[in-house]
């Protein structure tokens, strides 16, 4: 069974125009918890206070408002709220084009799939094009009253659209001013490179599992069918050695560990 | 709606610690902190009452009689239809094995093959501890190398998988999300590729080729609604339009918002100030003092927790960004502006303070055990050591 798809748009740039479907390539597996009243162990409600009469105040009296540096606050109606709203507006536009690596991860927000919309040949073209190019680009489009920008890649022979974070969101390393200190010492500099080596390997998602999640569902049926669970402690790390000792000390460990295995 | 217990809000601005821990590869262990690499500049709006008062969020009973207390809200898991199963923090915590409080890194891979689709955020190592000879070598390898290392770890009750990449001769931790948080182009259910002619895919490349740039120019990444809106409240608060003042002395709202007229700390200055803190003779600067960590030593996961500032009062989804009960409720950073009062004779006034305040002045003191404390527990603790 498939995913229902959340918006359909037309993709654009120059003379392409390509009708998708958006599907969002994010699923929720986070187990989720409420907030039980301890007494009643029901969830508990909400509600939003006025502090002026101590009573619940409703929400189609809700407010908002912005608060200044100096310590105002400014009240902004619903009709004005709306004028600052995007136009609605179903295409994903795309701006330009930059080579793989121009965006950097902190940039990268959420994943989604776009997926033809009747026209399969037109849709399937623009894959082909981004892979034999290996180029990335940036799309910009409104979606239920947001504005985004994001990243069309191709996903195999697929497209993804991954929503990228607005300027002055990401704080760049390059901003920031590296650890300083003496000039490292070479045969650490090696034996770090050697450990680093010894524990190369292929990097597979797949092989990565939540354990931690798998045993907070294992503990709420556990508790359900009204059984105890224990979890063995493991035990903690040995004391400090000197930097040199521990790299060394490391890459024997590793290299033995890769032959047993 | 569900009542979400987690920290699964990607707005905080965080100015303090996500973490403070211990980064291990092999048998080599280097202690770090992780800042946010993010800083969210939405418009963060406040709910307010017509007046202009801000309102507070509190919680009642299920059928409404009585208000809530910290102490009165255990967590729950909704094993079957209005079946729940209480789970408290001691249970959460024994379930994460010591080890898996470290960053362990397992293994070292090439940082391209990491696709960005798994990327969710990314916060900075800072190197804390009394050297940061390691931090520098592995960065400096890492980066030659182009390699990242792969590692989990627990936190909050939550199993994080970081890609730990150095840029710079800076280490950042970015946390990936597991292969099954992620649909397949099959689980969505896309179809089987089509063959485009040549033709039409040449015509694409064409066009593509006619807007390729090396870089993404400044204002493309621009939040032109943040814009708007900036605007807009700008210029009611000059014109006085529907201003109110906000009194002094007003509380952070519960969402952990500093109340209007408090110094906001920036990011930047936490991260270049602890990047820089810790050199070779072990000596530090005084970034705790201004980037509101808790001290550093006390690595304890409820402590170093992030402001839980929830900017979301603009998507005022009111049950579920912040169902987070008052006992879960973040400390504030340390302000200047705002002192403690410090010394012996002072007698310690807590009535009248929420948990979340009580809690900051707990933390000042060093209150072992703070974090389970209910409210009254606080209370009473802070009295007794002020």
């Amino acid at each position: 069974m498939g995913a229902r798809a959340i918006w359909k748009a037309r993709l654009t740039f120059g003379g392409v125009g390509v009708p998708v479907k958006m599907y969002s390539a994010v699923q929720d597996r986070a187990v989720h918890f409420r907030m039980l009243d301890a007494r009643r162990r029901e969830p508990v409600k909400q509600h939003m206070i006025d502090p002026d009469t101590g009573k619940v105040m409703e929400a189609e009296k809700v407010r908002k408002a912005f608060e200044g540096d100096e310590g105002q606050r400014v009240i902004l109606g619903d009709e004005e709220m709306e004028k600052v709203l995007p136009k609605p507006s179903r295409d994903i536009e795309i701006t330009h084009f930059v080579p793989p690596g121009t965006i950097t991860h902190p940039w990268y927000d959420r994943p989604y799939y776009l997926g033809p919309d009747e026209e399969d040949e037109a849709y399937f073209a623009v894959g082909q094009a981004l892979r034999r190019r290996t180029v990335e680009g940036v799309a910009r489009w409104s979606m239920r009253n947001k504005e985004y920008v994001g990243a069309l890649r191709a996903e195999g022979d697929y497209l993804m659209l991954i929503t990228l974070r607005h300027a002055g969101e990401v704080v760049p390393a390059s901003a920031l001013p590296a650890p300083a200190g003496r000039e490292l010492d070479a045969r650490e500099m090696a034996m770090a490179r050697q450990l680093v080596e010894s524990m190369e390997d292929r990097f597979d998602i797949a092989a990565w599992h939540d354990q931690y999640r798998e045993r907070v569902l294992e503990l709420v049926q556990a508790k359900a069918a009204g059984k105890v669970l224990k979890f063995p402690r493991a035990p903690k790390r040995a004391p400090e050695m000197s930097l040199a000792d521990v790299l060394e000390r490391s890459v024997a460990a590793v290299s033995r560990e890769r032959k047993r295995a | 709606m569900p009542e979400d217990w987690e920290d699964g809000d990607d707005d905080a601005p965080v100015t303090r610690a996500f973490w403070n821990g211990t980064i291990t590869f092999g048998l080599v262990s280097i202690p770090v902190a992780l800042y946010a690499a993010h800083r969210p500049q939405r418009v963060s709006l406040r709910m307010v009452s017509p007046r202009g008062t801000p309102l507070q969020r509190r919680y009642f009973a299920s059928n409404d009689d009585r208000e809530l207390d910290s102490g009165d809200i255990v967590r729950g898991y909704e094993v079957e239809k209005g079946k729940f199963v209480v789970v408290d923090d001691d249970e959460l915590e024994r379930l994460a094995p010591e080890r898996t409080r470290d960053i362990d890194v397992r293994q070292f891979v090439k940082v391209d093959e990491i696709d960005p689709m798994y990327f969710a955020r990314a916060y900075y190592l800072t190197p804390s501890g009394s050297s940061n000879k390691a931090y520098r070598l592995l960065a400096r390898v890492m980066e030659e190398s182009g390699r990242a290392g792969i590692a989990t770890f627990v936190l909050r009750a939550k199993e994080y998988l970081v890609a730990i990449v150095a840029e710079n001769g800076i280490l950042r931790a970015e946390t990936l999300r597991f292969a099954d948080e992620l649909r397949s182009p099959e689980d969505v259910g896309l179809p089987a590729p089509a063959s485009p002619s040549a033709a039409e895919v040449k015509k694409v490349e064409r066009e593509i080729g006619k807007r390729m740039e090396n870089e993404i120019g400044k204002g493309e990444l621009a939040d032109r609604a943040r814009e708007r809106l900036l605007k807009l409240a700008r210029a009611k608060l000059a014109a006085g339009d529907d201003v109110v003042r906000a009194d002094t002395g007003d509380e952070d709202d519960d969402e952990g918002r500093p109340s209007a007229g408090r110094p906001v700390i920036d990011l930047m200055e936490v991260l270049k100030q602890r990047m820089a803190g810790v050199q070779e003779d072990g000596t530090t600067t005084s970034a705790d003092e201004d980037g509101g960590d808790d001290g550093g030593e006390d690595d304890r996961p409820d402590d170093d927790a992030p402001v839980s500032a929830r900017s979301s009062a603009a998507r005022s989804s009111a049950a579920k960004s912040s169902a987070k009960p008052k006992s879960r409720a973040r400390p504030k950073p340390k302000s200047k502006a705002k002192p403690a009062p410090r010394g012996k004779a002072a007698k310690e006034d807590v009535d009248g303070k929420t948990r979340a305040e009580l809690y900051e002045r707990a933390t000042e003191l060093g209150i072992p055990g703070r974090s389970k404390m209910t409210r009254d527990e606080l209370a009473g603790a802070i009295r007794r050591s002020a």
